[in-house]
């Protein structure tokens, strides 16, 4: 009878990202919060602090930076450790697991979702920040490549971090009100709201475990001009260094997730 | 042929828990087996081991030939034969009831057609709605098609109609009573004795993690042998007998009353009874 091959675990991960997809555009909630509120923020800031950091570098183009690097963590830590315990509460996951689909197919359809609705996003972002607030983009190609690399390598630890964090909720109701706080509290110390180096020190030392300051850091180098490098920590934009740690907490969510990921809470 | 699902001694503890206490068990294909036990007996427990959600301590255990607990892609094959319905689960409120069936064909290698099997859970005029506008006997019946939408060889069935009214509940007997003609192997759990009645081939019983009693639900317990009760309103009031031969005492009350025997009724043990009767009994050895 079973003649026909199960399908491949690509195949099944692309259906269940088309699926995925679906289901985040009929939830209006979750479009406006993710696809909106970006843009929303740059409004406030952008109006409320006019002034100019050094000559040609507005606040705005400050701020998208930072807002750029936060939409890596909001489409992908953010909405998976949200969205995964919800699925865990509601019999989703087990229900998947008593079907033919591999875990990776599931996986491929969270990244599909993360990295369509992560770029929507900052397209959404960079256009109004161009439009309505003077944001200048870069015509440096080497800055573009820096920027796509940002985006891959962020997305992807962002995405694995979500993975793993997500056994940390003990219920899908609780899970926002443990995660949220965990990325404003980071957004807040990585330099994302205010100028990092205006920071108290302690906060740039915490800030500098996380990934986000160096996403953020990473997005200055490519929205800000060269000379504004000086203005940084180290004096330079630090990019391999940048690198090096989106890289390590890329691996370690990996590792974590493979490690602890569960599809419902008994054994 | 050999069994479809074929237990030896199967074993599972939580802490000093014995949820399962040694489980022999054997299912024939094309055959409805019904589980059934109170809360707590290991009901679930049991058929989360059959369906590779659990690990197990001790005993055998094979399902469609394979051991449950293997992985990766040969789990996936295994799995492809399978259709597991679970207790309620509540998710994808944002889909179609015919994009949530439609994607899940995508899991098998040969799945039923879509449009048919909606219809065979009686769906066919929800089928553009979306799962939040659903019903729970409705949800349910789509648990279902998600459950058989794989053509699978064997299906386990979890308490299919908890929370049913009684009108539902008879519709999905006959749902299930139409995959019985499909030739689909099914394993029920339920704590309902009439759903066991209505469905069953063999009714397996189960408490304090050990099968207490295997047979067909009308020799469960002794039950065809069991005494009747005769009753009718006699000179003195209600009266009654419980007696091995019926129809003899029947006979006889013919010729006292002649006409009618008033309010006559004769009754034999429900399945209830002799259910509830066997739970007690395993109580007492506690």
């Amino acid at each position: 009878m079973t003649t026909n091959k199960v399908p491949s675990a690509i195949t099944i991960g692309i259906a269940r990202g088309g699926l995925e997809l679906k289901q985040f555009m009929r939830q209006r909630e979750s479009v406006v919060f993710t696809l909106a509120f970006p843009i929303m923020l740059l409004g406030i800031f952008g109006s409320v602090f006019t002034n100019e950091l050094t000559d040609g570098v507005t606040f705005s183009q400050y701020f998208v930076a930072g807002m750029i690097a936060s939409g890596l963590v909001n489409t992908g830590f953010q909405q998976l450790a949200i969205m995964i315990p919800v699925e865990r509460d509601f019999g989703t996951l087990k229900r998947l697991r008593g079907t033919p689909m591999p875990a990776s197919s599931y996986f491929i359809g969270k990244v599909i979702v993360v990295f369509i609705t992560m770029l929507v996003q900052i397209l959404l972002l960079l256009i109004a920040g161009v439009l309505f607030f003077g944001v200048n983009l870069p015509t440096d190609p080497y800055k573009w490549l820096t920027f796509t690399w940002l985006i891959l390598f962020g997305s992807a630890a962002s995405t694995a971090l979500g993975i793993a964090f997500s056994v940390i909720p003990k219920s899908g109701r609780g899970a926002s009100a443990v995660v949220s706080p965990v990325v404003i509290i980071l957004q807040f110390f990585s330099g994302v709201f205010f100028v990092f180096t205006d920071l108290p020190g302690w906060m740039q030392q915490v800030a500098a475990i996380f990934p986000l300051k160096w996403m953020t850091q990473g997005m200055r180098s490519v929205f800000l001009p060269d000379s504004f490098a000086a203005r940084e920590v180290a004096g330079t934009w630090e990019t391999e260094r940048t690198f090096l740690i989106i890289l390590a907490w890329l691996i370690a969510g990996l590792f974590i997730s493979i490690r602890t990921f569960k599809w419902d809470e008994q054994r | 042929m050999s069994s479809v699902i074929d237990v030896r001694g199967l074993e599972k503890s939580y802490g000093s828990n014995k949820a399962v206490a040694g489980i022999d068990l054997s299912i024939e294909s094309g055959e409805i087996f019904a589980l059934l036990g109170p809360n707590g007996a290991g009901k679930t427990v049991t058929v989360e081991i059959l369906e590779g959600f659990r690990t197990r301590d001790a005993g055998k255990v094979s399902v469609l030939g394979t051991d449950p607990s293997i992985q990766g892609e040969a789990a996936r094959q295994w799995r492809n034969r399978i259709g597991i319905v679970l207790q309620s689960t509540s998710d994808a409120g944002d889909l179609s009831v015919r994009e949530t069936v439609a994607h899940f064909a995508k899991y098998y290698s040969s799945p039923r057609e879509v449009e048919e099997v909606i219809g065979a859970v009686g769906l066919a005029e929800k089928s553009a709605e979306l799962i939040r506008t659903l019903s729970g006997g409705q949800r349910r019946r789509l648990d279902v098609a998600l459950g058989i939408i794989g053509s699978p060889e064997l299906l386990f069935l979890d308490e299919p109609t908890t929370g049913f009214d009684p009108e539902a509940r008879r519709a999905f007997w006959a749902l299930i009573d139409d995959l019985r003609k499909t030739g689909t192997t099914i394993l029920l759990t339920t704590h309902y004795l009439d759903e066991a009645e209505a469905l069953a081939d063999r009714v397996g019983v189960i408490n304090k993690g050990k099968i207490i009693e295997v047979a067909t639900p009308e020799l469960l317990g002794g039950r065809a042998n069991s005494l009747a009760t005769v009753s009718w309103h006699g000179p003195n009031g209600l009266q009654s007998e419980r007696t091995d031969n019926p129809t003899a005492l029947i006979r006889k009350l013919t010729e006292t009353y002649k006409d009618e025997i008033p309010e006559l009724t004769v009754k034999r043990a429900s399945l209830e009874d002799i259910y509830l009767e066997m739970i007690g009994g395993a109580d007492d050895h506690k």
